[in-house]
């Protein structure tokens, strides 16, 4: 058995919602981090699976769109990391249960 | 040479865009640069818009427009433009020249702010997100422009940042308006379904060219109404209007270009934009849609007319009259006076730009005092000032044959009694006629009349970098009466795209109009002749001028209605028991008595605990709504996700 | 395409992301997080995006994992305890799967294999990158420089 389009589907969308539950579970800043990056990856292999599958040859869109989506996901990692030690100075911690301040 | 001037169109608001940004890069000290570079873009914009009016002067009804593609997805593709018509010259042109001149005040009145830059920075960009709007031939580009206006006005009113009330009144006007551009948004969509293009006019294909509006058939009317939520919540229209007066807090420059002659007007000439679509399956003229623009007009010209009878804030009257006077122009639209209505609205314009600047000018020479009761007599400390000022002010009451606002009033109001469905609208905007003369006779009378109360005694005339922009306005206040009188109704043939100009329009009408005008003026100069601290309508009537001014408890009713499920709710549980478990208790207890007086008490109680009950009830459903809001960020990605599922699972249930 | 290789990536892959979103300790948590970045990597490779692959193990295992575990040894007085963990969390992810795998199955035409081959060199994606997309490389370089100032402008310490 070689592994089909709906497989490489299918193993994306597991990474996916690992890591969706590890940015709706975790307690720690950090995972929030490492669950929206795993959701990225996630995306982006599924835009390579579908430009593999399509039709060949074909103009590398799916590519691109992954390299891209690499680069802005990098400069969400180095925002997102300055915001929790930032945060973490003005609050004295990185658990988000108790950055609330926003609330109604 | 005959170049096409539509294909640089889009340069009008590039410039003071480009102006705004390049003032954004400059160092907070560099105020004459700052200023200069503001006013540079203004000009040359103002330059632009004149080249552009030349040729809709040459060709009768022309209209030129330039489409570009913007993006293309899967088969459909997305495309924006300019667009040149009669309608976007001359709104051009008063907007670049009115702003113009609002810039030169601003470099008075703003002088001594340690802002400055960022003031003329965020000035040039609403100048040039409102001049997006006008040309904007997609509606799309339209809202985009649109949303650009609503943000450089909600920068523009909270630009005194440390002020509480203005921080607060940014984010009302921004909210409140954002309420109608859903509405907006969502007629956007329903017309992009219906008839496949966002453009204007596209040699035939435009969703405003016959064939679309064909195609929309009965849909015309409810996405003419969700579009004319967008414009109600602009134009400060009723139930809309409560953050127009509110945005008073800006500085009264950007009062007076914001909110008195530009962007609450985005709202009147977005409706007669997308006027074919109001006017789409019309009988005898009347569409249901139009009709409600007429009766929102109606209640909107009325209500706020009331309310400025009986405010202190200088700014506030004023802010009051223009909305009173924006219903007045949705009322001329909805009867079918488009020209009338965009006449109006360019002549309100200048003249209420000129009040406004005469206004901050009254501000500035008062030290900062905005109440009416403070100030009096500054006749003749502020002699330019006070001239200027009547000339506004009569424009506004609508006095003939100078001043431009009577002109176009009056073609309201006729165009208001032809309208076939209702003679009301007719005479309530006579009674609006009246009341309009009679709260700018009392602004005038506390500012510049009677003695002189505390503010006043200190008061002197302002620069002449502020007084020059007062007497150009006023000037072409009393100029453009010439150009709109109605015995040479050329502007109006302009409008209307017909080929030779109409007959005189002078119309008998117009001396009914006169003598309500007098009797507006009349009535006020009789009732505040003698006025000091307190308001002689006050004292006869307490309670209508309280009511009054506490505006109508509208924005009280709105905060309380912001929880109207939960009152809703409350309101059953109190209903029941009110009258069925307290009915039941009352005949216990009367009962009671009857068995001599046993079960008092036990009455007493239920009744208590009702009403306790009660607001429990809506204090326990107000914590149910806040509790969402917990400023968790996990619970709200949660709910995202949770949403995801549900588009899912209404994907799984559609097919 | 090699299925014995699939499978051993996949379970490497999901195994060490599961790690990542569970294991208490964060310094554990993220080197496993590196390691199931280097199988995502490890797939770009059998699909035949080289490239992509190189891309994916520079960025995230040589410059995120380790700009993480900086932000774990800063951050380091809250690294000690274990926070906590929501069960709430477990329950919506596993019903976005359920939906997903759902939505995925019911998708005709999913079930397909590979072309025989593809061939996609870097020379076609550097010219990709300097035609078509052009424009977006140059947006791309500007966000990235507006977060790295960005980012300095965070971390910097507050002036008293």
């Amino acid at each position: 058995m070689t592994p089909m389009l709906s497989t490489f589907l299918l193993l994306s969308a597991a990474l996916f919602c690992i890591g969706l539950l590890a940015a709706l579970s975790r307690r720690h800043a950090i995972f929030i981090l490492i669950g929206i990056e795993m959701m990225l990856a996630a995306a982006g292999l599924n835009f390579i699976a579908f430009w593999r599958f399509g039709p060949q040859p074909a103009p590398p869109t799916g590519v691109m769109v992954t390299i891209f989506a690499i680069a802005i996901a990098a400069a969400e990692a180095a925002v997102g990391l300055a915001l929790v030690i930032a945060v973490y100075r003005h609050y004295r911690t990185t658990n988000v249960d108790q950055i609330d301040q926003l609330k109604g | 040479m005959r170049v096409e001037i539509v294909a640089y169109l889009w340069l009008i608001p590039v410039l003071p865009l480009a102006a705004s940004l390049f003032i954004l890069g400059l160092s907070g000290k560099r105020r004459g640069l700052a200023s200069g570079i503001a006013i540079t873009g203004q000009v040359l914009a103002l330059l632009l818009s004149l080249a552009a009016f030349r040729p809709t002067l040459a060709a009768p009804g022309y209209r030129a427009f330039a489409n570009f593609t913007w993006f293309t997805f899967g088969t459909q593709t997305l495309r924006l433009g300019c667009v040149l018509d009669p309608l976007t010259a001359v709104m051009l042109v008063m907007i670049t020249f009115v702003s113009l001149w609002i810039f030169v005040f601003s470099v008075g009145y703003m002088a001594a702010d340690k802002n400055f830059t960022r003031f003329f920075a965020c000035l040039s960009f609403f100048s040039a997100a409102m001049l997006g709007v006008v040309i904007a031939n997609s509606l799309l580009l339209l809202f985009i422009c649109w949303e650009l206006v609503g943000l450089a006005s909600y920068l523009l009113i909270g630009f005194w940042i440390e002020k509480p009330s203005a921080a607060a009144a940014a984010k009302k006007a921004f909210i409140t308006t954002r309420i109608g551009d859903l509405g907006f948004f969502l007629g956007m969509l329903w017309l992009y379904g219906k008839s496949g293009t966002l453009l204007f006019y596209d040699g035939g294909n435009g969703a405003l060219e016959s064939a679309a509006l064909v195609s929309l058939g009965a849909s015309a009317t409810f996405i003419a109404l969700l579009i004319f939520c967008g414009a109600a919540g602009k134009s400060g229209q009723f139930p809309l209007h409560v953050w127009l007066p509110d945005a008073m807090e800006g500085p009264t420059p950007v009062s007076a270009l914001i909110h008195a002659a530009t962007m609450v007007a985005a709202g009147v000439f977005l409706v007669a934009r997308v006027y074919p679509i109001f006017s789409s399956g019309a009988v005898q003229g009347v569409t249901t849609s139009l009709s409600v623009v007429v009766w929102i007009g109606v209640i909107t010209a009325l209500i706020s007319a009331l309310i400025g009878l009986a405010q202190w804030d200088i700014k506030r009257i004023l802010a009051y009259s223009t909305v009173s006077q924006l219903g007045l122009m949705m009322v001329s639209l909805g009867v079918g006076g488009v020209a009338a209505g965009i006449m109006h609205l360019l002549a309100h314009g200048f003249f209420k730009a000129l009040l406004f600047l005469g206004s901050g000018s009254v501000i500035h020479g008062c030290h900062e005092e905005q109440d009416i009761r403070k100030m009096g007599g500054l006749r003749g400390l502020m002699p330019v000032t006070f001239a200027t000022y009547a000339i506004g002010m009569m424009a506004l009451s609508g006095v003939p044959l100078f001043f431009a606002g009577a002109w176009t009033k009056e073609e309201i109001l006729h165009a208001t009694s032809l309208w076939p469905s209702s003679r009301v609208p007719h005479f309530l905007m006579l009674v609006g006629v009246v009341l309009t003369a009679l709260y700018m006779t009392r602004q005038m009378i506390y500012v510049f009349f009677g003695s002189r109360r505390q503010a006043a005694a200190h008061a002197h005339e302002s620069p002449s970098v502020m007084t020059l922009p007062l007497v150009v306005l006023a000037t072409c206040v009393i100029g453009l009466s010439v150009l709109l009188t109605p015995a040479w109704p050329w502007l109006q043939s302009y409008l209307l795209g017909e080929r030779t100009v109409g007959e005189s329009l002078l119309q008998p009408g117009l001396f009914v109009a006169l003598a309500l005008v007098a009797l507006g003026i009349g009535l006020g100069v009789l009732i505040y002749r003698r006025v000091g601290e307190s308001d002689p309508f006050a004292r006869t009537f307490p309670r209508v001028f309280r009511f009054l001014e506490e505006r109508m408890w509208l924005d009280e009713f709105y905060d309380a209605t912001i929880l109207a499920l939960a009152r809703t709710a409350a309101r059953v549980s109190d209903l029941l028991d009110r009258y069925l478990w307290d009915g039941l208790a009352r005949f216990a207890g009367v009962l009671g008595d009857s068995l001599g007086g046993l079960t008092k008490g036990f009455d007493e109680r239920a009744i208590n605990a009702g009403a306790d009950d009660a607001s429990g009830a809506a204090r326990a459903f107000g914590r149910l709504l806040s509790a969402r809001h917990s400023g968790q960020i996990q619970a709200y990605l949660g709910a995202v996700a949770v949403g995801m599922l549900a588009l899912l699972l209404l994907y799984a249930w559609l097919t | 395409m090699n299925s014995v290789a699939f499978i051993a990536l996949a379970v490497f892959t999901l195994a060490a992301a599961l790690a990542a979103a569970l294991l208490p300790k964060l310094v554990h948590a993220a080197l496993c997080f590196a390691a199931a970045f280097v199988g995502v990597a490890g797939f770009y490779f059998l699909l035949g995006a080289e490239f992509v692959g190189l891309v994916q193990i520079f960025v995230y295992v040589g410059a995120v994992a380790v700009l993480i575990v900086f932000t774990i040894l800063l951050t380091r007085r809250e690294t000690e305890r274990e926070p906590g963990f929501h069960w709430s969390g477990l329950l919506v992810a596993g019903a976005v799967f359920a939906g997903l795998v759902w939505a995925i199955v019911k998708t005709g035409g999913l079930n397909r294999a590979a072309p025989p081959s593809v061939t996609l060199t870097v020379r076609q994606i550097g010219e990709a990158l300097m035609t078509d997309y052009v424009w977006p490389l140059q947006c791309v370089g500007l966000v990235l420089t507006a977060a790295l100032i960005g980012a300095l402008v965070l971390v910097m310490e507050e002036k008293r």
